[in-house]
């Protein structure tokens, strides 16, 4: 099968690089890098950190040079979404395109150019380090599963995700993807911002009380916008909280978040709290806080 | 106190707002410099305080490092950062008996780092930038306040407000300076902390509202909690800190509030006495500050990241 990565940053590239060490698998990376795309043409694409793996892949910057793909895997940020997806819908006219993005708000972007359409969340994470080349910084679960105004069958989204997991992956499939989409937003968005406003990695930010008891607070008002929604979450953010504070899981990850700001990037803030802080209004939950966090990371964009 | 006058006068701590008052002053009455490091007090003794911008001129001012160098003064006026509030505190423990002590520090409690003195309590409006040790440029010429604190007559406190006028500076004498201090002090944890996160000058975002995430909602938002907190603990404010926070955004100054210039200099910054007093006093008086007590915590992080 062909897989074409739709933004092919530290996301993109996990998912590239990995499915790219199947044999049934081909894949083809979509990213307006031109610095990057000729550093994977010329010399594969290659992770570090929580593996080591050089991937074999065709990148583009041109996205009329896609060939035809039975999947898209969007992995650019957020706000790209809609330009990414409005310049390669052509490759998916038969296929099915999947968002592992942060956020939400993402495949309604999606679904306005294709019809074939799969809500994901994942937890691997990393870094680009060089052109060519991403740390992989964090493993984690991927879930893939229908978008439900327009939905991709389910023998694709299984046939997507037992690839995924024979990469090394780990993705299931699963009827409603709401509740791990909603659980990983809580969490980017209780934890990301305030790791960006304090410079702090993740690890620093958990031990500190002050700033550990915002996060719950955070957390506390995504979870009232998600029950609002009758949403269940399929874990509950804090533990994931924890466990990301781990040493050995994700005690030194900087959020993307924090990369963003410090390389002066807009960040994502407008579909994680920015998002909560809309499907709230939309159900009638208020959420102040993360009002509160939109406001201060829109002030730090404004700063640059 | 039947007037004799005050002839001299030491600030303690030259940083901005202190090298103001000394340049200042030094134009009517013989002013000393209580400095922390050698080689200021050094500068200051051989080129005087050059003042710039609103006002230009040089001041001769006799500068040192310990106190039992410089002549007792009526007044001392302690301009240090708050972070720097004890050590100044104990460097004039038991020196200096007589002297009256007027504070100007952001937040509330520095009076009380005085025992047993007659205290002013002040806070200033003004503004500068200091550019040397012996160079500060005045840049927003606006009021410094004082009142009386604890016993101090209202007399002394008329006296110091007309040599501050006198020296070029504005400054109001109020019968009670804590309406006016409250109003600062929200003021003050609202547009310093704001900017401290987010790295942008007190420009006219802090007062933009209407759309989800516009930085002026959380600005009032804060002011909110903070009068809350004023009206539970007595104190019918001076001003609405949002009418200040509006007017000095249309003022065009874009100034950078010293708590940003802290935290870009990777210095520690007064959000124990700023924000951290208004927390405390919501907790007394039973008050919630959810936006204020992120504040305080992003703040504290913030100041860990480079430690």
């Amino acid at each position: 099968m062909r897989v074409c990565v739709v933004g092919c940053g530290a996301v993109g590239s996990l998912f590239a690089a990995n499915l790219a060490q199947l044999e049934d698998v081909e894949v083809c990376a979509y990213d307006l890098d031109q610095a990057h795309v000729d550093a994977i043409n010329a010399g594969g694409l290659r992770l570090s950190g929580a593996g080591e793996v050089v991937g074999r892949l065709s990148a583009t910057a041109d996205a009329g040079e896609l060939p035809p793909c039975e999947f898209g895997i969007v992995a650019t940020k957020a706000m790209h979404t809609e330009s990414a997806i409005a310049a390669t819908a052509h490759a998916f006219a038969d296929g099915s395109v999947a968002s592992v993005q942060n956020g939400i708000g993402n495949e309604e972007a999606i679904a306005g150019h294709v019809e074939r359409v799969i809500r994901g969340t994942t937890f691997p994470a990393g870094r680009l380090v060089e052109p060519g080349h991403v740390q992989w910084d964090v493993k984690g679960d991927t879930t893939i599963g229908p978008f439900e105004p327009s939905p991709a069958p389910m023998a694709e989204i299984e046939r997507l995700a037992e690839a995924c997991t024979r990469a090394g992956l780990s993705t299931q499939a699963v009827a409603d993807a709401r509740g791990p989409q909603w659980c990983k937003l809580i969490f980017n968005a209780a934890t990301n911002p305030v790791g960006a406003l304090t410079g702090l990695t993740h690890g620093r930010v958990c031990e500190d009380p002050g700033l550990r008891a915002l996060v719950s607070d955070l957390v506390d008002e995504g979870k009232a916008v998600a029950a609002a929604q009758g949403i269940e979450l399929d874990t509950d953010p804090e533990e994931l909280i924890d466990h990301a504070a781990r040493p050995e899981v994700a005690y030194d990850h900087k959020a993307s978040m924090l990369q963003d700001v410090e390389a002066r990037r807009p960040t994502e803030i407008d579909y994680l709290n920015g998002g909560i802080v809309r499907f709230g209004g939309e159900h009638g939950v208020p959420a102040p806080l993360n009002e509160a966090i939109l406001a201060l990371v829109k002030g730090l964009e404004a700063s640059w | 106190m039947s007037s004799p006058g005050i002839e001299r006068v030491c600030v303690v701590g030259a940083g901005v707002i202190g090298s103001l008052f000394a340049g200042h002053l030094g134009r009517v009455c013989e002013v000393s410099v209580l400095c922390r490091r050698e080689k200021h007090a050094a500068a200051l003794n051989a080129e005087g305080l050059r003042v710039s911008g609103r006002h230009a001129f040089v001041a001769r001012v006799r500068a040192a490092t310990d106190p039992a160098e410089l002549p007792e003064p009526e007044l001392a006026i302690v301009a240090t950062k708050t972070t720097e509030l004890e050590q100044a505190a104990s460097r004039l423990d038991g020196v200096w008996p007589g002297a009256a002590v007027m504070t100007v520090q952001n937040g509330l409690g520095a009076e009380a780092a005085f025992p047993g003195r007659r205290v002013l309590s002040a806070v200033t409006f003004m503004s500068g930038t200091r550019h040397s040790d012996t160079h500060v440029e005045y840049i927003l010429d606006t009021e410094t306040w004082l009142g009386p604190y604890g016993e101090t007559p209202l007399e002394l406190v008329e006296q110091v407000a007309a040599l501050i006028a006198s020296s070029g500076l504005k400054a109001r004498p109020f019968r009670d300076l804590r309406p006016a201090q409250w109003s600062k002090l929200i003021f003050n944890a609202t547009v310093n902390a704001v900017a401290a996160l987010t790295g942008l000058p007190h420009d006219f975002h802090f007062a933009e509202r209407g759309k989800p995430g516009d930085l002026g909602d959380l600005v009032f938002g804060l002011v909110e909690e903070g009068k809350r907190v004023a009206a539970a603990a007595g104190v019918e404010l001076y001003e609405d800190p949002w009418d200040m926070n509006v007017h000095a955004t249309r003022r065009g100054s874009r100034h950078y509030p010293s708590m940003l210039e802290d935290v870009e200099a990777h210095r520690p910054t007064e959000i124990e006495h700023i924000n951290g007093a208004l927390v405390r006093e919501a907790a007394e008086a039973d008050v919630q500050v959810p936006l204020h007590t992120a504040l305080c915590a992003l703040v504290r992080g913030r100041e860990s990241s480079w430690l």
